[in-house]
């Protein structure tokens, strides 16, 4: 027996180690910077334990501005992006022509760099010294005037991010649901169609229930990613997202370390630690609607 | 209510995509269903038993053909407006929906004038529920209660609007051979106490010939013979209802009439046939040997096995088509009997017999 368990901790080391090093050292370094006061990375000194990081953070107007607009993003982006891959899965898996075609077309952008799908979005929204871009062109078209969406009003910029933020995570939860959707065993279109049941009270009482946990999946994992967006904005607005008002909690923590006003790894820590607390929360209350919600067979 | 099926084909798209070639699942279907009977549709797999259940419940359009309920033409009516309920080989209970729920679910798509409430909807299915004797269950969810009682479950629902008829489709495949037997006879039970018209589809011999008032014996996509289910039996049309109705399944031998007389392999087994001389197809059913050292026809018995009241005697013939051929006797001529040997008298009203065509001509 002992040595049993002996050999079984042994083949667990390498995961062991490896988590270790790379999950669990740094969980409780931030830990533990988060309540060092006053550090200095220069002489790798402080002046004592305490709250202070904490405070600071949640007074620093950029901190607040990075979670009033990860909060947008989060609220805005997640329910519509999986609403509408809903509907475009509903739409794809009700059509016989052309199936793969259009699967294929709306998974494309997944396995597009990221950095071409940001060329897209400048084509259509930046404004160059030659042309105010491709949506401007059609505000034009419509008698409207330009709106700067990359420089100009916090509205428009939101707006810009969401509609990226969109077109991202979007062929992903396609997919799954498309998949999810094939999977329903179509004895239960049959035995409702027999019962005359209109196709709305189908969907809600046969699709949705038969796929939520799906849906549950893509919800809690569509939280979480859109908390620790980050990338995304650098890509339409530059690295100074600051200055631009668009910065997200991600984006504050990298700053704080790596910025130009970066060097800050107690404040990075505090920040991270609330995220990690945000994110925590948002799931548990996930779980709880879930447990009423969501059918698992 | 009686359904008159007026010939009624159903072609299929090739599945194959290469091919353009049309597949008939079920063709030239002519039937009158009488009214409140129970009929057992009954064929080998992919006869197109389901297509043409599916086809007067409305979920198939037929091809060609009309479909009658009494005198009204619901051929291009959906399943709804036709008033039928369907009960599906796997259930189709919503897993996620309580027995209360599910049996409810067919009401609550009622619309208008025939809008029912609450209460009334509680009522019907608690009926629903009492005459298939589920109504201890009705909060459970289906994952939690056996293949039995799901199927009652099943059945409870699609009763529950009062349908002018009932379509099983093989509603018994996945249970236990104990419970299917139950379930039979509940089966029965409800389609007496109800007198709904009632279809039900199998492919088992058995099931349909103990529960049904008729029989419709489909063989690739037609119909091969109708009747009641003892009728169909001893006087099966041709070689394939013969064959597969029946267990253990009728012997078949090479044989030939020959002044006369029926001749299987060089025994004489039969006289005054009243058929030209020609070769044959015969028939015997297990329970028309008799042992007896005076009988015509000469088999090697190789065992002997004793089923309860009854004895299977499992011997050869030179002219049997199988390898080996079953009789079926009572245990009172069991005595005496060994391997080697053996001799039967053939009792004629179990014998038939089949021309080149495989159509029964005596
Ligand atoms: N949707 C379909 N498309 C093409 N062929 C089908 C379809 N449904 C059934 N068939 C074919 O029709 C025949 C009859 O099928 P079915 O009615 O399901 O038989 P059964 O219920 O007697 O087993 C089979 O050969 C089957 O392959
Ligand atoms: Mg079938």
């Amino acid at each position: 027996m002992e040595k049993k368990s002996m050999k079984g901790w042994l083949y667990l080391l390498p995961a062991i180690l490896f988590l270790g090093v790379f999950m669990v050292y740094p969980l409780v370094d931030v830990c533990i910077y988060s309540i060092e006061e006053g550090y200095n990375s220069a002489s790798q000194t402080f002046y004592g334990y305490g709250k202070y990081n904490f405070s600071y953070v949640l007074r620093d107007p950029y901190f607040l501005q990075a979670i009033k607009n990860t909060f947008l993003l989060v609220i805005i982006t997640v329910p519509l992006s999986t609403i509408m891959a809903l509907l475009i899965s509903l739409a794809l898996s009700s059509i016989k022509k052309f199936k793969e075609l259009f699967q294929t077309i709306y998974f494309l952008p997944y396995v597009t760099n990221t950095l071409a799908v940001g060329l897209v979005f400048m084509i259509l929204f930046k404004k160059t010294p030659y042309s105010d871009g491709m949506i401007n062109a059609l505000i034009h078209l419509f008698g409207g005037s330009s709106i700067d969406f990359i420089e100009g009003p916090y509205w428009a910029k939101m707006l810009v991010m969401c509609i990226y933020t969109i077109w991202v995570v979007l062929p992903f939860k396609i997919l799954i649901l498309t998949s999810a959707l094939a999977s329903v065993n179509p004895v239960y279109y049959k035995a409702a169609k027999v019962d005359g049941t209109s196709s709305f009270r189908i969907f809600r009482k046969i699709t949705l229930p038969m796929i939520s946990p799906m849906i549950f999946y893509l919800v809690i994992t569509g939280f979480i990613g859109a908390f620790k967006a980050y990338s995304d904005e650098v890509a339409i607005f530059g690295t100074d997202l600051n200055a631009s008002g668009m910065n997200t909690i991600v984006g504050y923590i990298y700053d704080m370390l790596y910025g130009d006003s970066g060097g800050y790894p107690s404040y990075a820590s505090a920040a991270a630690l609330i995220l990690f607390v945000i994110v925590l929360t948002i799931t548990c209350i996930n779980l709880l609607i879930s447990n009423r919600n969501v059918h698992y067979s | 209510m009686k359904i008159r099926l007026e010939k009624l084909t159903k072609k299929y798209p090739s599945r194959d995509r290469k091919s353009r070639e049309e597949v008939t699942a079920v063709s030239n279907f002519d039937y009158e269903v009488p009214d409140g009977k129970l009929i057992g549709l009954l064929g080998p797999s992919g006869c197109g038993k389901s297509t043409a259940l599916n086809m007067i419940c409305g979920l198939e359009k037929p091809t060609t053909g009309r479909i009658w309920f009494d005198d009204d033409d619901v051929t291009d009516l959906p399943p709804e407006k036709r008033g039928v309920g369907m009960v599906f080989q796997s259930y189709a209970l919503y897993p996620h929906l309580t027995v209360r729920q599910n049996i409810m679910f067919p009401l609550e798509n009622f619309k208008g004038k025939d809008k029912l409430s609450k209460e009334e909807m509680m009522a019907k299915a608690d009926e629903a529920a009492r005459l298939v004797q589920i109504d201890q269950l009705m909060d459970r969810k289906p994952g939690e209660m056996s293949g039995g009682q799901q199927q009652r479950v099943a059945i409870a629902r699609a009763l529950v609007k009062r349908p002018r008829v009932l379509l099983l489709d093989e509603p018994l495949s996945n249970l236990d051979a104990r419970l299917r037997l139950q379930t039979r006879e509940e089966i029965r039970r409800i389609q007496r106490e109800t007198g709904i018209t009632t279809i039900f589809v199998t492919h088992d011999q058995e099931e349909a010939m103990s529960i049904s008032d008729y029989i419709v014996v489909m063989n690739v996509g037609e119909i091969n013979q109708i009747g009641k289910p003892q009728e169909v039996y001893d006087s099966p049309v041709n070689l394939f209802v013969a064959k597969f109705l029946g267990t253990p399944p009728i012997n078949v031998f090479d044989g030939e009439i020959k002044n006369n007389a029926l001749f299987v392999g060089n025994d004489r087994i039969l006289e005054n046939t009243g058929l030209g001389d020609q070769k044959v197809t015969v028939g015997i059913r297990p329970e028309g040997f008799l042992p007896d050292p005076e009988g015509s026809l000469v088999c090697e018995l190789s065992s002997i096995e004793v089923m309860g009241r009854d004895t299977s005697v499992v011997a050869s013939h030179p002219a049997c088509q199988a390898s080996s051929l079953r009789a079926i006797i009572g245990s009172d001529s069991r005595e005496g009997l060994k391997t080697g040997e053996v001799r039967f008298k053939i009792k004629p009203d179990k014998v038939h017999i089949f021309d080149s065509e495989q159509v029964r001509i005596s």
